[in-house]
């Protein structure tokens, strides 16, 4: 074979690869969870109710064994993901059906509940202002919006209790325990504004602050609050 | 430093004869221009023009830009930085201006157009012993006052707004000093305030007119306080007390922000703070503590560090297999100097 043959042969298989790394390395970096739109339709002075729910392990592909939020979007379908379009000046309406166990904190200040209409969440119905995380189940999450001032720690479920390992969990059925948390808050003005969960929470990383933790579509997510 | 005098006795030195003779009244084969007076040296000609506008840019720029160099004047540290950005600024200009004016002479004065041949020996190459003694004698004492400044600034003002780890070396003449515990976590700061039942809130707010112990201590990864306006910046590092001292003296609102790229919302860790009168301060101090009681209650005694990887979601997942539930064995007792 010819030598110019031989080179153009190798620039070829170096351009491929390089190409494929590129497409590869792109894809993952643009790869984003859905954003679901809660602000569409909106009617100013009218609240908005999201629902969601924290899971164990997510159980499907990419990330299996992953803890993880789920949203369920207006049309009742449950979603992977924790970006959402939110009215602004608007108040929003939380329930999360908390399905994982629950631990002391590493930092009990996060116990308190801070930020919500009222100062408190409820808690299976009950108003809470604080948990305390060395009794009980501990607390399994939190919902906290740091530049908002907003933080709500979700109370655990019995670790010896068979729990949810596959989200979506279905909050009709009694075959696994959860808690539900209702609290409401006022979004700003237009802005993007990350949220995410404040327990170590990442089975099977260093400290509990990797994996899930660190990744959107898991235990952060954006609240981009935008007008109508 | 090139020395463009084209007196003979100058050429001695050479290889050979100087371009074109080099005698006074010539005109030389390889420059082409005349040789026939003598050319001053160049820093007689650069001198005033530097010494003019050295002066005027230090003062200008002392009294004029000086007073508003942030961060500010919000603390001793703050204005310290202020003040030493100042100084070095006054130092630095002169050096920096003679260094442009006498390089844009060389650029002027030896271009091509002026000398052709690019002569790269004899006149234009040699050095001057007075030019090249007084260069070197006055960067060792630039540099060597820099360093003497920059030291009794680090020293006095008791580390200048900087950590010193957990053992200060160089603490404030105060006797009245406020400590404040900074606490970072992935993905924000929190404040406890030991004097004041130890309660924990993610405001931070400082009295006016008082020193103040930032002990900065992390419960996870490597962060940093990095109070701007404040003049302080402290490593926050698990199971580390880093020390930082600071002196109000003026009120007003400041931003904490992380300085460690510490994770994915690194960019959002950031809160602000306030400095307001002692009277102020001690109402809102006794306001929080009473709002905050009903978790104080649950927070762990005071500790100058907390260890961070026996605590979690559901224990069992860290490397040294501690009893998460173990409240004695969740936080580690370490020294305290209240």
């Amino acid at each position: 074979m010819a030598r110019s043959t031989r080179m153009l042969i190798v620039a070829a298989i170096v351009l491929t690869a390089a190409g494929l790394a590129t497409f590869v390395g792109m894809a993952f970096l643009r790869s984003n969870p859905p954003t679901i739109d809660f602000a569409a339709n909106h009617k100013a002075g009218q609240a908005v109710d999201i629902r969601l729910q924290t899971v164990g392990s997510y159980g499907h592909y990419p990330h299996p064994t992953w803890v993880t939020y789920m949203t369920q979007a207006p049309d009742g379908k449950w979603v992977h993901t924790t970006l959402w379009d939110l009215p602004a000046h608007t108040r929003i309406n939380v329930t999360i059906d908390q399905y994982d166990s629950g631990s002391p904190l590493r930092n009990q200040q996060i116990g308190q509940v801070e930020g919500t209409i009222g100062g408190y969440m409820t808690l299976n119905g009950k108003k809470v202002k604080v948990l305390d995380s060395y009794a009980g189940n501990g607390v399994g999450h939190t919902f906290s919006v740091p530049t908002l001032g907003i933080n709500v720690p979700l109370y655990g479920n019995s670790s010896s209790a068979t729990l949810c390992a596959v989200a979506p969990c279905s909050a009709t059925s009694s075959k696994y325990p959860h808690n539900t948390i209702k609290f409401s808050f006022m979004t700003p003005g237009v802005g993007q504004y990350p949220w995410q969960c404040f327990v170590p929470c990442a089975a099977g990383f260093l400290y509990g602050n990797s994996g899930p933790m660190q990744t959107i579509g898991y235990m952060d997510g954006f609240l981009k609050v935008v007008n109508t | 430093m090139a020395e463009s005098d084209a007196g003979a006795d100058q050429l001695a030195g050479g290889d050979g004869p100087p371009p074109g003779g080099g005698g006074a009244g010539e005109v030389s084969a390889v420059t082409g221009h005349s040789t026939g007076t003598p050319e001053s040296h160049p820093m007689r000609a650069i001198l005033p023009v530097w010494l003019l506008v050295s002066i005027a840019g230090d003062l200008l720029f002392w009294f004029l830009a000086g007073p508003h160099i942030p961060p500010g004047r919000m603390t001793s540290s703050a204005g310290g930085a202020v003040f030493d950005f100042n100084v070095l600024f006054v130092i630095a200009w002169p050096v920096v201006f003679g260094v442009w004016s006498y390089m844009a002479y060389a650029l002027w004065h030896w271009r091509a157009s002026r000398v052709p041949n690019d002569p790269v020996a004899g006149p234009y190459s040699r050095g001057h012993l007075g030019v090249q003694t007084a260069w070197i004698v006055v960067s060792t004492c630039i540099v060597i006052g820099v360093f003497i400044f920059g030291t009794v600034e680090l020293v006095v003002p008791s580390g200048a707004g900087s950590a010193e780890g957990p053992d200060p070396i160089w603490t404030p003449s105060s006797h009245t000093v406020l400590p404040i515990q900074v606490i970072g976590q992935q993905w924000k700061w929190t404040y406890r305030y030991p004097t004041f039942g130890g309660f924990e809130t993610t405001s931070l707010v400082i009295p006016d007119h008082t020193t103040i112990a930032f002990h900065v201590t992390s419960l996870d990864v490597i962060h940093d306080f990095w109070a701007y306006q404040l003049g302080v910046k402290a490593d926050a590092n698990p199971q580390q007390d880093n020390v930082a001292y600071t002196t109000t003296e003026e009120m007003g609102s400041f931003v904490v922000r992380c300085d460690e790229l510490c994770g994915l919302w690194h960019g959002a860790m950031f809160n602000y703070g306030r400095v307001i009168s002692k009277s102020a301060f001690a109402a809102w101090a006794k306001r929080t503590k009473a709002q905050l009681a009903a978790n104080t209650k649950y927070l762990p005694p005071f500790q100058w560090t907390y260890v961070p990887d026996a605590n979690g979601a559901d224990g069992g997942y860290y490397p040294d297999n501690v009893d998460p539930y173990s409240k004695v064995e969740i936080y580690g007792a370490q020294k305290v100097k209240l």
